[in-house]
């Protein structure tokens, strides 16, 4: 089974997914921010592979994604550093990133590499439900890859059904329509939103994320899902004072605690 | 191969095309794409958009024999005259039909992105028409380079907001508009100023801007008895003016359709826009096209001495007229623009925009018997770039 999978089976609540962009703040720290995130006892960790044209991210990604590529990371480089990843962790890991330079690489070239490295799952904003149905699902199937897809506040709950009966893994629900970006509050209309999607009593499990920063909107997200997903404010920490499993721990901490 | 040049139900022409948009935009550019057909094609909005052209852009633009050009280069070369319209240049046959669109759909606020401001300003003008709210996107570097159409957007009532990112230009505007897009989903109709962007958008506005080659069919058959031209030529960034005087054309395999793209210092150096000679398929703004990108498939800065043409994709209509050789695309350099637009100003007593100006710079790259008629579309006039003509005055006596 794959480790998305498992995971949604053992554990129902509280779930944490945390995103980074991999070559942030420096080249070589991917893997060891997935060892910190570890062991800080997160439940699932989203690989950001960072493009030159995030039109789905705010400022905080925006400008990791950048820095990401002065460092000069690639995703053939990320494959690289991740090779012997499954000797420090077990947790599910997905990669996130935008279809481009996927597309450059050969989807099935990509897919292939991905099953390799043992990441079990893909999210790709810009790769419509559609397109990934026409001419890629049967790859994925193949590599046993689970592609997520995302809801947002605008998506009609006809079409909330449908990806929900062809949905694997959960759905990535996106909380506003917005940008990624941290914010501080759920606002009534988010809450109204979020109690709407749980009375559908969808049979694919939730991650809200965007605009989920801390102890309050976790907890809140929470509430009415699998768990939620965190992004721009963990990035934004990696800034602080401290070594990096310091920041980290810290970090989990705040949430989890 | 297939050769249809209309994009099918998907927004595919050919290979190229689609709406690659995340679940956030799915809705906006789904609800648009389920009316924009049917209304744009009725009789009810056929009528307004007509009267607006007519009567508030001045169309229909004229098409002028350009006498000493044609002794020069030995061939009977027209110019349709697109740098006439209000506002300067084509893109307003594009705003007006965008602007009544969002009307029908009951959208209150507008954004664009802008490259050389052409279409920023084009926008803020119907905005104000209109009594719309209207917020443009514009690389930073841009608006220091055409400043005076920052300042006809600010005048006519717009908030031109700067695109900070990448080169600060064009793509990066563009980036700006689709995020803003994300954030107001509901009031806002996003005014795309090219043939790019998610379906139905290069095929709407190719159909706007088609109303050039519609006049070009009666104006050629006045004055040669012949509808059909031997060439058309017109400059490509995105590609909205050709597709425009290309549209009518398009299955009349007899008239020749070049596309001249932005070498800027070279297609064989790293600063250039020629997207169509160096870019590889891709997906860029919400479409699979041809797009300029390193071996990582990360999108690569374009250049351009033009602001307009400076953007690393290209329409798919045109990725597809390349593919399958219906069209033809060259490409020249900053410098050869600048002369080109030097010999029409001489010649001709004409300023062209800067991207016009690469239109007219292929003429003599090509080789014409002395009956061959062939149209240049002029797509904007050459007010904005009055900086760069008076820095080049020193090469041209």
């Amino acid at each position: 089974m794959n480790r998305i999978e498992k995971l949604f089976k053992t554990k129902k609540k509280n779930i944490l997914s945390i995103y980074f962009t991999a070559g942030y703040p420096e080249l070589n720290h991917t893997l060891s921010i997935i060892r910190e995130l570890d062991k800080s006892g997160v439940d699932m960790i989203e690989i950001g592979i960072p493009f030159s044209d995030p039109v789905a991210d705010g400022p905080v990604i925006q400008r990791s994604s950048e820095k990401a590529l002065h460092n000069g990371i690639s995703l053939t480089l990320i494959f690289e550093q991740l090779a012997r990843v499954r000797e420090i962790t077990d947790l599910p890991l997905i990669f996130m990133g935008y279809l481009n330079p996927v597309f450059k690489f050969g989807f099935e070239n990509f897919l292939h590499k991905c099953s390799e490295t043992d990441i079990d799952g893909t999210i790709i904003p810009d790769l419509p439900v559609e397109e990934y149905r026409k001419s890629y699902e049967s790859f994925f199937e193949k590599y046993n890859i689970l592609n997520i897809f995302l809801i947002s506040p605008q998506t009609p709950n006809e079409r909330i059904g449908y990806l929900d009966s062809i949905a694997k893994g959960f759905l990535y629900m996106v909380s506003t329509t917005s940008t990624t970006g941290a914010t501080n509050n759920f606002d009534d209309s988010q809450m109204t939103y979020f109690k709407k999607i749980n009375n559908l009593n969808l049979k694919t499990p939730r991650l809200i994320g965007f605009g989920i920063s801390n102890k309050v909107t976790f907890n809140q997200a929470c509430d009415y899902s699998n768990g939620a997903i965190i992004g721009s404010a963990f990035i934004r920490s990696l800034d602080e004072d401290g070594t990096l499993p310091e920041t980290i721990h810290r970090f989990i901490g705040q949430i989890r605690d | 191969m297939n050769e249809t040049f209309i994009s099918d139900k998907n927004g595919y022409y050919g290979e190229f095309g689609g709406a690659f948009v995340p679940e956030m935009l799915r809705q906006n550019v789904e609800s648009l794409r389920a009316v924009y057909y049917n209304i744009i094609e009725s009789a009810e909005f056929k009528k307004e958009f007509n009267m607006l052209l007519r009567d508030y852009a001045g169309r229909p633009s004229p098409l002028f024999f350009a006498n000493r050009l044609s002794n020069k280069y030995g061939a009977k070369i027209y110019l349709k005259r697109e740098d006439l319209n209000h506002t300067g240049s084509h893109k307003i046959n594009n705003t007006i039909g965008q602007i009544l669109l969002a009307k029908k759909m009951g959208k209150t606020r507008i954004i664009a992105e802008t490259g050389a401001g052409q279409h920023g300003v084009a926008t803020a003008t119907v905005c104000a028409l209109m009594g719309m709210e209207c917020v443009v996107y514009m690389g930073e570097t841009d608006m220091v380079r055409q400043e005076p159409n920052v300042k006809r957007m600010e005048i006519l009532g717009a908030r031109v907001v700067p695109a900070r990112c990448g080169n600060k230009t064009l793509k990066d505007a563009t980036n700006e508009a689709l995020r803003d897009w994300i954030c107001n989903p509901e009031n806002t109709f996003y005014i795309i100023g090219s043939v790019v962007g998610p379906h139905p958008y290069p095929d709407m506005v190719a159909r706007f801007q088609s109303v050039i080659s519609e006049e070009l069919l009666t104006q050629l058959s006045v004055k040669e008895g012949n509808e059909d031209p031997d060439y058309i030529i017109a400059c490509v960034g995105g590609g909205s003016n050709a597709a425009g005087i290309f549209y009518h054309y398009i299955n009349r395999k007899n008239v020749k359709l070049v596309g001249v793209e932005a070498a800027g210092e070279g297609v064989n150096t790293a600063r250039t826009a020629a997207t169509i000679s160096v870019g590889e398929p891709g997906i860029i703004h919400g479409c699979k096209t041809l797009l300029m990108q390193n071996e990582d498939g990360q999108i690569t800065e374009p250049y351009s001495i033009s602001a307009g043409l400076d953007y690393p994709g290209v329409g798919p209509l045109h990725a597809w007229l390349a593919k399958t050789g219906r069209a033809d695309y060259l490409n020249v350099t900053d410098k050869k623009a600048l002369t080109a637009a030097y010999e029409l100003i001489r010649l001709e007593g004409i300023i062209p925009a800067l991207e016009s100006a690469h239109a007219l710079a292929a003429l003599g790259k090509l080789n014409f018997k002395k009956t061959d008629i062939v149209v240049v579309n002029i797509s904007g006039r050459g007010d904005k770039d009055m900086q760069a003509y008076i820095e080049a005055k020193k090469m041209f006596k």
